[in-house]
């Protein structure tokens, strides 16, 4: 979608409001419901995907009419950036929206988390992206490489960005791919394991592409390794902790998550695979003795986690569920450094990738 | 329970030759007098109790001062004066120092006292704790008699200390009782004040000034007119306890139990009479005085076995629905009261009838439960409130429909005043003190039908006025938005601020009941759709 026509999605959305007031109707939003109960597992294009159930919020409606204002308030808010090409962030966003109701106490937002529900309310009734409304999600990924990208003019070498490596920005969709030498991409959920394979410069010793964001992907992070893995083929590798939270990095990486099932097709990447930790490879590397043990939250998620509709039919990820279970601990990447400083990047990461010792 | 509602009477038979002092130390607890807090209430009941009683068969609007002042620690001295039609001084002796001596007693009629133990009860109380004489004064409209009375415990008979006799100038009638008791005096829900406040809601005709420790209060009569005058009736077999009946029988002047059973019975001819001594197997020309114990029993078994019609209902003497919206109004100041007075019906062979009243707002407290108000035969019932039909009925009745918020097994929640009067012949109380009423499922179920048609007509009035206040605070809300949702929507379509401002708010007007309906449906949440 180009800006003209987001423009005019929310310049529609203005004049049927307009409309309905002139007319002297109760005006309506029809707003697509962004919970479990909606959501569905298409097993053929294996993603998560948005259900057809909506709500109608009202205007004249004492329980409605907060949400409803603060929804055509972010489209407003939209409109306005994307006439001046002006990008705001969430927060940046949140206080723009926040102001006193006129002779009363009432903010129109309290809270940070009531914009961004508007924002991404208005994403789905006006069938349009974040990036599309000129609302950057937080920027927060690093990567490394052999690629060299085009960004706002710049010619940017990912192999040549020293020890920080490049910093991807919220809203990748204007990136240009110049230059892909890479042969695949170890996306990987902590920091601190990107910076040992960066220094270990694993990125030219096993012609790839290392990225990380801070635990769960952002948006920007995840459409980058999708632009990536469709644009030019390259497999993407998930390496996690071994728990029920690292495996759900991959899940939302693969199939998409819950609460931006709308625009899966733009972010999930059906055939990631999962490179480690798994429960094998606690057995088979000798990592029993950093055993952590289990919490009475991380049995809940596990078990949450083992009946997501997208795993309950895999028998190899129900093997890796049911010794978890058994173990009762998670183990982390960082143990892996007990075997040696670079056994990571020298040993581990190759053998993985030389035997093909995915779990999909 | 039926064996309960005559202990009192039975133990007085069978304790002739036991002292009456005794009797009443024993029975203290039945009779109010089990602590020196209760011991006043009930003294100021027993005597106020009488003093409506003969007020109201004179129909004579009453009016009542009740005095209670502290001589000394827990000594009270109470006095009670009513303008009643007053007694004959030959009978005012026997009336107030005999105990279990009554008008009432072998009579079934609706009225507050029913033992003949009431005054002489207070009298007796009196001189157990403190030793002295009560003074009573008496006028039939002519002389006014004045005595000081003991009563001898071991003969149960009145004791005259002193006559005096005195013209009456100013044409006074009525009694006068003064007596020194034992006792401590309170305030809060079970006292004297709380007592009288109560019997101001429920006798609205009666005009009652109060002069207690802690001051003087006057509670105003708010209608002239009494309730008619309550039928007498003869028993019906159904109700009549195995006691009543043993008095009766030594009692009668019939001369034969046919004679005894059409003559002394409601609803018995002489066909039915027939079949009762025919399945009694008594022979129908036996004297009534001299059956024994086991052919009475037999009798009374057949009397329940017969087919009769109902008793007469015209015996009772309800508030009205009239008097008793004016009398709870007038204690609650409240701002919307509705009454409903239930058609007789029948416990047991006893005529009963249930009348209720709800009070909304006003006086009555704003937070916590809903207060609760007893009443048998316009009497107020202070205590064993959870033994109490009343409280079964009230918390039987699903008050949610209502309006009232209520947990399981309680009272409703919220600004209301439940005013329940149960009337009947014959009162099934749980004890002799007179305070709960016992649950037959006959009478909650009147209690519960009486409650739902009150608390349908109360609702019509919550329900208007939060729709109301809602209204108002839904269009106030709006008013706050609009201006924003014009800007916004300035922004977004290009359609001028003010047009849509101006829009939006003949919207408001227009449409407030329908904003309210789609409301309804999802309380505020969105409503989801299937598409």
């Amino acid at each position: 979608m180009k800006k003209k026509e987001t423009e005019e999605s929310l310049k529609k959305l203005g004049k049927k409001l307009a409309t309905e007031i002139s007319k002297g109707e109760n005006p309506s939003l029809e707003v697509p419901i962004r919970t479990l109960s909606n959501i569905k597992y298409d097993p053929h294009h294996k993603m998560i995907k948005m259900g057809s159930n909506v709500a109608t919020r009202y205007f004249f409606n004492v329980g409605h009419v907060r949400k409803f204002v603060q929804t055509v308030e972010a489209a407003a808010l939209a409109k306005e950036l994307n006439g001046m090409g002006k990008h705001l962030s969430l927060r940046e966003a949140f206080y723009r929206m926040k102001r006193t109701l006129p002779d009363s106490n009432i903010n129109l937002v309290d809270e940070q988390e009531e914009s961004n529900e508007a924002i991404e309310d208005l994403e789905l009734i006006t069938d349009t992206s974040r990036e599309q409304l000129h609302i950057n999600a937080n920027k927060m990924g690093s990567v490394a490489g052999k690629i060299v990208i085009e960004d706002g003019g710049d010619i940017i070498d990912w192999s040549k960005m020293g020890s920080g490596g490049y910093s991807l920005p919220s809203n990748v969709e204007d990136i240009i791919f110049k230059k892909v030498n890479a042969k695949f991409i170890i996306y990987m959920e902590k920091a601190a394991e990107w910076e040992r394979l960066n220094e270990d410069r694993v990125w030219e010793k096993l012609d790839c592409v290392i990225i990380s964001s801070q635990g769960q992907a952002t948006r920007g992070v995840r459409r980058i390794l999708q632009r990536l893995h469709l644009e030019h083929r390259l497999p993407v590798y998930v390496l996690v902790d071994n728990d029920p939270w690292g495996f759900y990095i991959y899940s939302v990486l693969k199939f998409g998550s819950i609460s931006l099932a709308h625009i899966s097709e733009k972010l999930a990447i059906p055939d990631a695979k999962l490179i480690g930790l798994t429960v094998d490879d606690v057995i088979k590397y000798d990592l029993k003795k950093h055993l952590i043990k289990f919490e009475d939250v991380d049995f809940k998620r596990l078990e949450q986690i083992s009946n997501y509709e997208w795993f309950k039919n895999s028998k190899e990820w129900q093997r890796q569920f049911k010794m978890m279970k058994e173990m009762k601990s998670k183990v982390e990447l960082a143990a892996l450094s007990s075997k040696g400083i670079t056994f990571i990047s020298d040993t581990y990461l190759p053998e993985k990738i030389k035997k093909k010792d995915f779990l999909d | 329970m039926a064996d309960k509602n005559i202990t009192a009477e039975d133990l007085a038979h069978q304790l002739r030759a036991v002292s009456v002092a005794e009797f009443f130390e024993k029975n203290r607890h039945l009779l109010g007098y089990e602590n020196p807090t209760k011991a006043l209430i009930t003294i100021v009941k027993e005597l106020m109790d009488n003093s409506l009683d003969a007020c109201e068969e004179a129909r004579i609007l009453p009016d009542i001062k009740v005095s209670i002042k502290e001589i000394a620690p827990e000594r009270f001295k109470v006095k009670v004066e009513d303008n009643g039609p007053g007694i004959v001084e030959e009978k005012l002796p026997l009336a107030f120092g005999k105990l279990l001596y009554g008008s009432k007693f072998h009579r079934l009629k609706m009225s507050r006292g029913t033992q003949g133990l009431g005054a002489s009860g207070a009298i007796l109380y009196s001189q157990l704790t403190t030793g002295k004489p009560s003074k009573i004064a008496s006028s039939t409209g002519k002389e006014i008699h004045e005595i000081e009375l003991m009563i001898d415990v071991n003969k149960n008979d009145p004791k005259i200390v002193s006559h005096k006799e005195e013209k009456n100038s100013g044409k006074w009638h009525g009694i006068k009782i003064e007596l020194e008791t034992e006792a401590r005096y309170i305030e809060g829900k079970q006292s004297v004040f709380e007592y009288l406040r109560q019997t101001a809601m429920s006798n609205p005709y009666a005009k009652i000034i109060y002069d207690g420790p802690n001051g003087k209060v006057e509670f105003e009569r708010v209608v002239k007119e009494m309730p008619p005058l309550p039928r007498e009736i003869k028993p019906h077999p159904y109700g009549v306890e195995i006691g009543l009946l043993r008095r009766m029988l030594a009692s009668t002047n019939a001369r034969n139990l046919v004679g005894f059973l059409t003559s002394d019975f409601s609803r018995v001819g002489r066909g039915t009479a027939l079949q009762i001594c025919k399945l009694a197997k008594l022979d129908t020309d036996r004297k009534p005085h001299d059956l024994s114990h086991d052919e009475m029993e037999k009798l009374h078994k057949s009397m329940q076995m017969v087919k009769l019609i109902g008793p007469p209902t015209d015996c009772l003497s309800p508030l009205s629905e009239k008097l008793l919206e004016e009398g709870l109004r007038k204690e609650t100041k409240a701002e919307f009261v509705v009454a409903v007075t239930r058609p007789p019906s029948v416990y047991r062979g006893n005529p009963f009838q249930v009348e209720c009243a709800l009070a909304f707002g006003g006086e009555l407290p704003k937070e916590g439960s809903s207060q609760l108000f007893r009443f048998a035969n316009k009497v107020p019932l202070l205590y064993h409130a959870s033994d109490c039909a009343t409280t079964d009925a009230v918390v039987d009745t699903d008050w949610k429909r209502y309006g009232f918020s209520q947990s399981s097994g309680q009272l409703p929640q919220g600004q209301l005043g439940i005013f329940i009067h149960f009337a009947s012949v014959w009162v099934p109380y749980t004890s002799e003190g007179k305070q709960a009423i016992a649950s037959y499922p006959e009478i909650v179920k009147e209690m519960k039908l009486a409650l739902q048609e009150a608390g349908r007509k109360l609702a019509v009035y919550v329900r208007q006025k939060n729709r109301m206040h809602d209204r108002q605070m839904r269009k106030e809300l709006f008013e706050k938005y609009i201006p924003e949702l014009a800007e916004s929507l300035e922004k977004l379509s290009g359609d001028k601020k003010e047009k849509l401002i101006e829009a939006l708010e003949k919207i408001i007007k227009k449409s407030a009941i329908k904003s309210e309906e789609n409301e309804k449906e999802g309380d505020g949440r969105e409503p989801e759709k299937t598409g």
